[in-house]
């Protein structure tokens, strides 16, 4: 997809079904004379002519063929070694500040990554027809005001790169804990963003937050195999099988995250991986640092002073200090109206209330939780400690 | 790619007195912008418009041809310039926009020219 975006001069719509038309045709073919030696390299030669033949077809109409053609580019094939740079062009492109930022992690999602509309618009809780709509205004917008496919160049990239990183971590984000549907967990997502991630790291290895974001995939995906059960439910960390971690994963994030902040400039996705570090050098869940990771969320508020990560503060203090402590950070969190409506405050509240054996409040902080619709596979972990709690009410 | 430059400033009681020190500076950054463009080979046209309150407004609705003495949509920010120039893609007009005092105080709307063929 990448590169046949590139091939046709960035026009997303126009790429995406030379890219279907081609693969359709692929299906047909390939079922009767085999499937070809280098299939990524029949498929762009395909979809680009089917492109060009569309170009030709509406230029006749518009007489812009020459233009149209200029634009194009060499006829040759491109070496398979052009993927990573393409990759990283599309998404530039798709996070390009003059695109809504609403828009740019559905567009990533669909043009990068593959998702169905249908897929994206249950992922942010909108209608299909609005995400559709949505996704199309975004795709004329890139073709009619000559938004570019490239890397920006050394002035604009340290601009641009804090938004690319953040619809990275937000494609991995929506792939480690889906917003939508009954999965829980979207491998393909977070392999998406890890790639992403490790292109990132490759063009640019002076930047110490772009390793730190993909320290932070890297150790939080470690974690994929043990984070839901046989049924599909969510098992929260503290509970999980660490042995079902990968054990790779981690030493690569640690080594990363390590060099990082050694480079003495450090953000917020290294502070969020350093404190990921944590919990993946503890070999089980008593040993864990909780004094350090509250500390590293204390540091962490200095970049992102947001209720949510006082909330993990908060629930780290209780672990090292017992939960009355904890408590009260996450009372005076719990005033913000903002927060009211996010169900993670409320089962942290519970926890600590269920620890503190003050259970009433407990159920009624789950009960709160519950109502606010938090991802299905988070219900079911809700529910029982629901039961727990009002059992010997 | 053609773009157009659409120069909103400052309303006109906050804008700088004319001939004072702060337009003359202003003035000078505006004329260095142009002639960067114009060296770059990207600036088609340019020019400053004459305020607001020498505007008029002309609509025709049913069949009756009407004047306003005024611009077309009453906005805080005045209309105050324009240029039209030829670029490679949105950044390189983007970045051109953003050497255009107008962004300083007020804003600068790169809008690409819709292409009919002749």
């Amino acid at each position: 997809m990448a590169t046949v975006t590139r091939l046709v001069g960035g026009d997303l719509g126009l790429a995406e079904d030379a890219v279907q038309d081609a693969c359709a045709a692929a299906l047909g073919r390939w079922a009767a004379t085999g499937v070809p030696s280098n299939p990524r390299a029949w498929l762009v030669s395909v979809a680009r002519n089917k492109a060009l033949d569309r170009i030709r077809r509406e230029s006749r109409r518009l007489d812009k063929e020459t233009a149209a053609m200029r634009d194009l580019g060499p006829p040759e094939l491109p070496p398979a070694a052009r993927t990573g740079d393409d990759e990283l062009g599309l998404i530039f492109m798709c996070c390009h500040p003059a695109l809504d930022a609403q828009v740019r992690v559905p567009l990533t999602l669909r043009s990068v990554c593959g998702l169905t509309t249908a897929e994206i618009a249950s992922a942010f809780l909108v209608p299909e027809p609005t995400m559709a709509k949505r996704l199309l205004r975004a795709k004329h917008k890139i073709r009619d005001a000559g938004i570019p496919f490239r890397v920006p160049d050394r002035d604009d990239l340290a601009d641009r790169l804090a938004g690319v990183l953040r619809v990275v971590y937000l494609v991995f984000t929506e792939g480690h804990m889906a917003t939508g549907g009954e999965v829980l967990v979207r491998g393909e997502l977070c392999e998406a963003a890890i790639r992403l991630a490790r292109a990132l790291a490759e063009l640019l290895p002076d930047e110490p937050e772009v390793s730190g974001l993909l320290a932070l995939l890297l150790l939080t995906d470690a974690r994929r195999a043990a984070r839901t059960d046989a049924r599909g439910d969510l098992v929260v960390l503290e509970e999980q099988d660490r042995r079902r971690w990968d054990p790779s994963l981690i030493a690569e994030g640690e080594a990363l995250v390590t060099e990082a902040l050694r480079q003495g400039r450090p953000g917020p996705y290294q502070l969020h991986a350093a404190i990921a570090a944590c919990h993946s050098t503890a070999p089980s869940a008593a040993h864990t640092d909780w004094r350090q990771i509250a500390a590293l969320y204390g540091e962490l508020l200095r970049y992102e002073p947001s209720p949510v990560v006082e909330a993990n503060r908060a629930v780290a203090v209780a672990m090292a200090e017992g939960p009355a402590a904890g408590l009260v950070i996450l009372d005076t969190v719990a005033a913000h109206p903002q927060l009211q409506r996010w169900p993670q405050l409320h089962v942290a509240r519970a926890e600590l209330l269920r620890r503190l054996e003050r259970r009433a409040e407990a159920a009624e902080a789950y009960r709160l939780a519950l109502q606010l619709e938090p991802p299905a596979p988070e219900r079911a972990f809700i529910h029982r400690r629901l039961a727990e709690v009002a059992a010997t009410g | 790619m053609k773009y157009l430059f659409v120069l909103y400033d400052r309303p006109e009681g906050e804008s700088p007195e004319p001939g004072s020190d702060e337009w003359m500076e202003t003035l000078g950054a505006y004329q260095a912008a142009d002639a960067a463009m114009v060296e770059a080979g990207v600036m088609i046209d340019c020019a400053p418009l004459q305020s607001v309150e020498t505007a008029t407004t002309v609509r025709i609705r049913n069949g009756e041809t009407l004047l306003t003495d005024g611009p077309a949509a009453e906005i805080k920010e005045q209309l105050g310039g324009y240029a039209l120039v030829d670029c490679a893609n949105l950044d390189e007009a983007l970045k051109w926009a953003a050497t255009i005092p107008a962004v300083l105080h007020g804003s600068v709307e790169v809008r690409p020219i819709l292409e009919i063929p002749s």
